[in-house]
């Protein structure tokens, strides 16, 4: 599988680190236990596009959100993450 | 038909005329009491604790594939009871204690094998480590021993002795847990479960759940709708796909775990030895090929096959284990998709709809929990509670805490 950087161009994917979903967001340091819980544990793990959040850790060392399909691994986008909305 | 040595004598003098099928292929009838939606080893098993020890025989087993076509042929057919945390180590020496008799149980030939699971440590740090987990079985009655070096080179002569970056410093020897055979497992289970009476009902794929009230009351599949009075859920891989079916959300992300066999070569390794440098376990099969594998690949995916980044990986840890490896061809690959749960551990459990069960969360280690995870879900199911063994592996510990973190990597299935 190769992942196309916005920075540093399409490389193979064992340059980047895999974190995970990238939708869940960060509930407030006050929230109550299940929105934590929620947002540490559950996940929607489809079959078909997900956004992802990869890191180009021997790269550009950035943080992206990889729109990848679980069945065939098919890239539909990749966006430095630092440019999703809500996110400073 | 019973299985025996009379029997196959008498079939030998027949030509093997009086063969018959191992299991019936019955239609779906409108109603069962209970429906096992997976028919893996687990689904399998589940069905034939619930025929044998709690007399439920008016159940089916629905399998969107055929028998074996899953996780079930795409394991590495290694059985242990060597876990740590009380949590764990009851039940899985439980499902050791089940295979010690399981052709006996099931009239199958699941050639279990006891020929010892090693693991290698190569440090102060990982021996103390190993020695940790020795004690926290034979605390829970179960053999460990602690081996040092001259021990392991007696016990497993043909490994490397002379890495110098991960010198082979001792290992925690399991000699009750070995191999089976993964295909015959499933189909022992089902033939025996079809024997008391389970319907084993292939290429039938469940579609949708159907929950009135609060409670489940059908299934809808490829093959109709089928009411239910209880439904349990045994397709680790897809847990979260089905489970979706029934408005749950689940602690669990897929991943692909690959498994290879070289070509056949004449007797090399008798045992199942694990490498502590990296993840990789290796045995050799009867047949003469070296079956071994590593870690999963490490992004979500639900395609049966892996990365080569990965097969790279794990053949640089086969041959620094064994450097004789370095020339052998690799034969076969596969990829079996995995419930990567977030502490690593399964799930058997209630769900909060009324007969709905859930049975997943097995990360890579599925197979040889087996017969346990088989029997302890035919009791929730059964009693509608759950049994001492899998009381710890519960749905909602997530919530509360009571997690059981084997390997104490956190909220990140990617690194169980």
């Amino acid at each position: 599988m190769r992942i196309s950087c916005p920075h540093c161009g399409e490389r193979g994917s064992e340059e980047f680190l895999f974190r995970g979903a990238a939708d869940p967001r960060r509930p407030a340091a006050g929230a109550a236990a299940e929105a934590w819980h929620e947002y540490v544990h559950l996940r929607d793990n489809p079959a078909g596009p997900y956004n992802e959040l990869w890191q180009h850790q021997h790269g550009c060392r950035r943080w992206l959100v990889v729109t990848r399909d679980t069945t065939t691994h098919r890239i539909f986008s990749v966006a430095d993450a630092a440019l999703r909305e809500g996110v400073s | 038909m019973s299985y025996s040595f009379l029997r196959i004598a008498r079939e030998a003098l027949r030509g093997g005329a009086g063969w018959g099928r191992a299991w019936r292929d019955p239609a779906p009838k409108p109603h069962y009491d209970a429906i096992i939606v997976g028919g893996g080893g687990h689904g399998l098993a589940t069905a034939y604790y619930l025929a044998k020890e709690h007399g439920l025989t008016n159940v089916a087993v629905l399998e969107r594939g055929w028998i074996g076509s899953g996780n079930a042929g795409r394991n590495t057919t290694i059985i242990r009871s060597n876990y740590l945390l009380p949590g764990n180590e009851p039940f899985y020496e439980h499902s050791m204690k089940l295979w010690e008799g399981l052709e006996q149980d099931l009239n199958f030939n699941t050639m279990v094998s006891q020929r010892g699971v090693l693991n290698l440590f190569h440090s102060d740090a990982t021996r103390d480590a190993a020695a940790r987990r020795g004690n926290a079985m034979r605390l829970h009655g179960v053999d460990a021993e602690l081996l040092d070096t001259e021990a392991v080179r007696a016990f497993v002569p043909v490994i490397d002795f002379d890495n110098a970056r991960f010198p082979i410093k001792g290992g925690l020897l399991q000699r009750r847990g070995g191999t089976a055979r993964h295909d015959a497992v499933v189909w022992g289970y089902a033939r025996a479960a079809d024997r008391r009476g389970v319907d084993i009902i292939q290429n039938c794929e469940v579609t949708g759940i159907r929950v009135e009230q609060g409670r489940v009351v059908a299934v809808e599949t490829t093959r109709g709708p089928i009411g239910a009075g209880k439904v349990g859920l045994a397709c680790a891989g897809h847990s979260s796909r089905v489970a979706a079916m029934a408005g749950l959300r689940l602690p669990i992300e897929s991943h692909v775990l690959q498994a290879f066999v070289s070509e056949g070569i004449k007797p090399m390794i008798d045992t199942v030895v694990t490498f502590g440098a990296g993840h990789f376990y290796i045995s050799q099969s009867d047949k003469g090929g070296l079956v071994f594998g590593g870690d999963i690949d490490g992004y979500n995916s639900y395609a049966q096959r892996g990365n080569m980044p990965l097969v790279e990986d794990v053949a640089e840890a086969c041959v620094a284990l064994l450097p004789q490896t370095s020339r052998l061809r690799m034969l076969r690959s596969w990829g079996g998709v995995m419930d990567m749960s977030m502490d690593g551990s399964p799930i058997i459990d209630r769900t909060p709809v009324e007969g709905l069960y859930l049975n997943a969360g097995w990360c890579y280690g599925g197979f040889k929990a087996t017969p346990a995870s088989g029997w302890c879900f035919a009791h929730t199911i059964a009693r509608d509670e759950a049994h001492a063994l899998n009381a710890a592996m519960r749905l909602d510990r997530f919530a509360t805490g009571a997690v059981i973190d084997e390997k104490g990597a956190g909220a990140q299935p990617n690194l169980h």
